[in-house]
């Protein structure tokens, strides 16, 4: 820390002038770096296991593609609307920020809602995740990028009510924009599941 | 459950070990009472950001838990002194050896290194804490209350039993229906957590916050080996997160990854523990590098030799490292192709830790060396690593693997690497730090006994393992029949431990003497040091630099000795110091992770539940804090530097 760290440069976009946001978008950065190996061992077990289903279901017998279509398009649009906030924040318009802001929240939480019915209605058809190793690396696999997504929707909350207290500053707008990256994050992450789970499970 | 069931009952050794643990808490509290250090104790550690007590508190759990471990170890050398001995039952012993791998490993090892890094790292840089102290207190306290976890599964529900690596389907609930195992993924995962948010902590500390004119390539080489250390720590214990959580869903929710039935697949279990595993070993091992290498170049009093083939030499071996840890498993069946590429990629680690011992000799050669212990250490490390070394190519010769596989060869190879390189290297890193910690310097003379009782013991105990897995000993198991001939090493080994058991109660001894009578380090400078951690005086004061200081070249504070005899500080230059605040959210935090940890242990789970909301409570509260931290004023700034330096 010390004085470095308030080191204030005007000429960079709001969420990078203290010397402490730059550090902290370095470090949320990094950090997706971790989660990007996290991730990365889940698609791994998930291919190990997915063939695996014992007395359980298959893929192509299980996964309903509408659905998965509906979440597919929610999430993305939720990611473009997120894009749009960040670019409302760099005009310095709170209002459209906002706006996008709670957009994107919507939009993930009906991503959410999707999830959640495709889940029970698997559960209701006998294949929970105690089925067999496949049902397994499904759920935990999918369960975890959904419970980022919700863990998302709930910060995004906070940072909405930081921002409708406090306005723009440097550390709401650092806030922001970090929320966005974890957000466009969980989209990219998002694209593999529908590939390597999804559209992999229908063809084989 | 019943309270028998959870409470550990039957052993004498276990109930020793409750009185023993009932007595030191109310001997803490009465201690903390009668001498009103409460608040002492809240205010000045529990509260802490200062990288420094961070550390200092890091050190201190990673002793007595090499005490922990330590008994553990002399417990089973005890067991297999004689054939046929009734010291330990084959349950007892299987719970032991658990323990004191995990212990030994990952509340030893790591946290003896995380504390090193969190003490120099800032000051070798020139910076005044790390760049998210918060997060670095949070990072200790989750560690620690993981180790706690872990540590009660003794007398509170039954310790793991199914060896450090936990490999399935034995640590699943076909056939571990204990809590041992919960425990092990739990507690695991809480202080796992902390190691990874470490790992981000010093990576941008280090990317970010070097002082002016210090480029990459003039960072000390402890700095270097930290930084290649947090990308490992970043890339690796994600999969140890992913690992330990599946582990946990198997055998806490009924899934099925590693199960024997319904599509589980064991082998998955091992593949992703030692994707972790391997590169584990190179987090503790890359700093001693960096430690002996800071070690040797001062003691030999030269600037260290090859400095870049020392970089690419660490950036090599943490390459290799993710690429290597099938050879845990050779005989698992992977089929001759695949064991053959693993074979290779194990022996091409010998190249650049070969590099790196030359290095050091060279960096000896024509020094004015200083016999210190610290410097002992160092020296002995290169004899007994290279030992352990050689035999690790053996080992990594996949068809010859079949022949010392998971026996007592095995066991010498990598006790010779961890302790001839780990352990070796925090007691020369505690022995050269310990001034700029606390002030006063370790009694050389203790220091000395210290390291023969413990080398010469360290030898005498692992050295005969090697041949007692060339006679086919195997490890884990708990006792043998006398006609096997395994008796007389085994005797040998035991008398080892227990010289190194002799050793470590001197360290003790040493660390209570050196704080009533050890010599004061008045210098800040007590060993002509090279990098800039000794331009602060002894103990830092907690901003340790009163202005930032400039960097010319490689062995910073050594260039500024020789051109301008120091670490000059203008009164004129001091500007207010910005400081975080002290957060005792972190605190609470990991108890809350502790009991929701717990919960999960024992399935209770409106406990873990109750924990669980606590941690998101914690995580609301930071968000909407809004502290800035605080200025020391540079009046304050020159009463403090000279209380610090009156002595200098």
């Amino acid at each position: 820390m010390g004085e470095a760290a308030h080191r204030y440069d005007g000429t960079l976009p709001l969420e990078y002038r203290t010397q402490e946001s730059r550090l902290n978008i370095l470090g949320f950065w990094i950090f997706l770096g971790a989660e990007v190996a996290l991730f990365a061992t889940l698609f791994a077990t998930y291919l190990v296991l997915f063939q695996r289903t014992g007395s359980g279901p298959t893929a192509g017998e299980l996964f309903e593609v509408k659905d998965v279509l509906i979440e597919t398009l929610l999430l993305l649009t939720s990611s473009f609307t997120c894009g749009l906030a960040i670019f409302e924040m760099r005009r310095g318009r709170l209002a459209g920020l906002l706006a996008w802001l709670l957009v994107t929240l919507l939009l993930g939480a009906g991503f959410i809602t999707f999830e959640i019915r495709e889940f029970i209605h698997y559960v209701h058809e006998g294949a929970t995740m105690q089925t067999s190793a496949f049902l397994s690396s499904f759920f935990v696999l999918v369960g975890t990028h959904g419970a980022h997504v919700s863990l998302g929707i709930g910060w995004m909350i906070l940072i909405i009510i930081q921002l409708l207290q406090r306005g723009f500053t440097p550390k709401t707008a650092r806030k922001v924009f970090i929320v966005s990256l974890y957000w466009h994050f969980l989209d990219v992450v998002w694209i593999f599941i529908f590939t390597l789970v999804y559209l992999l499970g229908m063809v084989i | 459950m019943k309270w028998s069931e959870f409470f550990v009952t039957g052993e004498p050794l276990i109930y020793a070990a409750d009185v023993a643990i009932v007595l030191t808490m109310v001997g803490i509290v009465f201690v903390l009472t009668y001498f009103k250090k409460w608040k002492w104790l809240w205010n000045e550690w529990l509260t802490t950001v200062d990288h420094k007590k961070i550390g200092v508190m890091y050190i201190i759990c990673a002793v007595l838990m090499l005490f922990r471990g330590g008994v553990d170890a002399l417990l089973m050398r005890a067991q297999l002194t004689a054939p046929n001995m009734k010291f330990l039952d084959a349950q007892h012993y299987n719970e032991i050896f658990t323990t004191h791998g995990t212990i030994m490993i990952l509340f030893m090892a790591m946290p003896f290194i995380i504390g090193l890094m969190n003490i120099v790292v800032p000051l070798q840089i020139g910076a005044r804490d790390v760049a998210f102290p918060y997060l670095n207190a949070l990072s200790f306290w989750l560690f620690f209350f993981g180790a706690l976890l872990f540590n009660i599964s003794f007398v509170i529900g039954g310790s793991p039993d199914a060896g450090w690596t936990a490999y399935f389907p034995l640590a699943g609930n076909e056939f571990s229906h204990g809590v041992g195992n919960n425990y092990y993924a739990v507690a695991l995962q809480i202080s796992g957590i902390g190691t990874l948010m470490t790992g981000i902590n010093f990576l941008v500390t280090i990317l970010k916050m070097r002082a002016p004119g210090m480029t990459l390539m003039r960072m000390p080489m402890f700095t270097w080996t930290i930084l290649i250390t947090c990308v490992l720590i970043i890339f690796a214990f994600p999969v140890l997160t992913v690992a330990l959580a599946l582990m946990t869903f198997d055998r806490i929710f009924g899934t099925q990854f590693f199960t024997m039935a319904n599509g589980g697949m064991s082998m998955l279990w091992a593949n992703l523990f030692w994707i972790w595993g391997h590169p584990e070993v190179y987090i503790v091992i890359l700093p001693s590098f960096g430690i002996f290498s800071e070690v040797v170049s001062t003691f030999a009093q030269k600037r260290l030799f090859g400095y870049k083939a020392m970089v690419g030499s660490i950036v090599g071996i943490a390459f290799l490292s993710f690429i290597v840890w099938v050879h845990h498993f050779f005989t698992m069946g992977a089929g001759p192709a695949v064991n053959s590429a693993f074979s290779i990629t194990t022996m091409a680690i010998a190249i650049p830790t070969g590099v790196k011992i030359f290095n050091w000799l060279f960096t000896i050669r024509k020094g004015k060396i200083r016999f210190t212990t610290a410097m002992l250490w160092s020296l002995a490390f290169i004899p007994n690593f290279v030992i352990g070394g050689v035999t690790g190519v053996m080992l990594a010769m996949a068809a010859a693997d079949y022949q010392y596989h998971n026996s007592y060869f095995l066991i010498a190879h990598f006790h010779y690497v961890l302790i001839a390189g780990t352990v070796f290297a925090c007691f020369a890193g505690l022995h050269y730090w310990y001034p700029k910690m606390f002030g006063h310097i370790l009694n050389e003379r203790l220091g000395k006994w210290t390291f023969w009782l413990f080398m010469i013991g360290f030898n005498i105990c692992f050295f005969p393992m090697y041949f007692l897995g060339l006679m086919g000993m195997t490890r884990r198991m708990y006792t043998y029949s006398a006609d096997l001939g395994w008796t007389p090493l085994n005797v040998v080994a035991t008398v080892g431990a227990a010289l190194m058991g002799i050793g470590f109660i001197v360290l003790c001894y040493n660390i209570y003497y050196s704080a009533r009578y050890g010599e004061r380090d008045m210098t800040g400078d007590p060993w002509n040091g090279r990098t800039l951690e000794w331009a602060t005086a002894s103990p830092p004061v907690h901003y340790n630099f009163p202005v930032t200081p400039v960097v010319e070249d490689l062995d910073a504070y050594w260039v500024m000795k020789k051109k301008y005899g120091g670490f000059q500080v203008k009164e004129e230059d001091l500007k207010p110091i910005h400081m975080p605040s002290n957060s005792g959210r972190p605190f609470w935090m990991s108890v809350a992770f502790f009991v929701a940890g717990f919960g999960l242990v024992f399935k209770w789970f409106a406990l873990a539940i109750v924990g669980a909301l606590f941690i998101v409570l914690g995580l609301i509260l930071r968000s909407f804090e809004d502290d800035d931290g605080y200025y020391i004023p540079v009046d304050e700034i020159k009463r403090m530097e000279r209380a610090a330096r009156k002595g200098a």
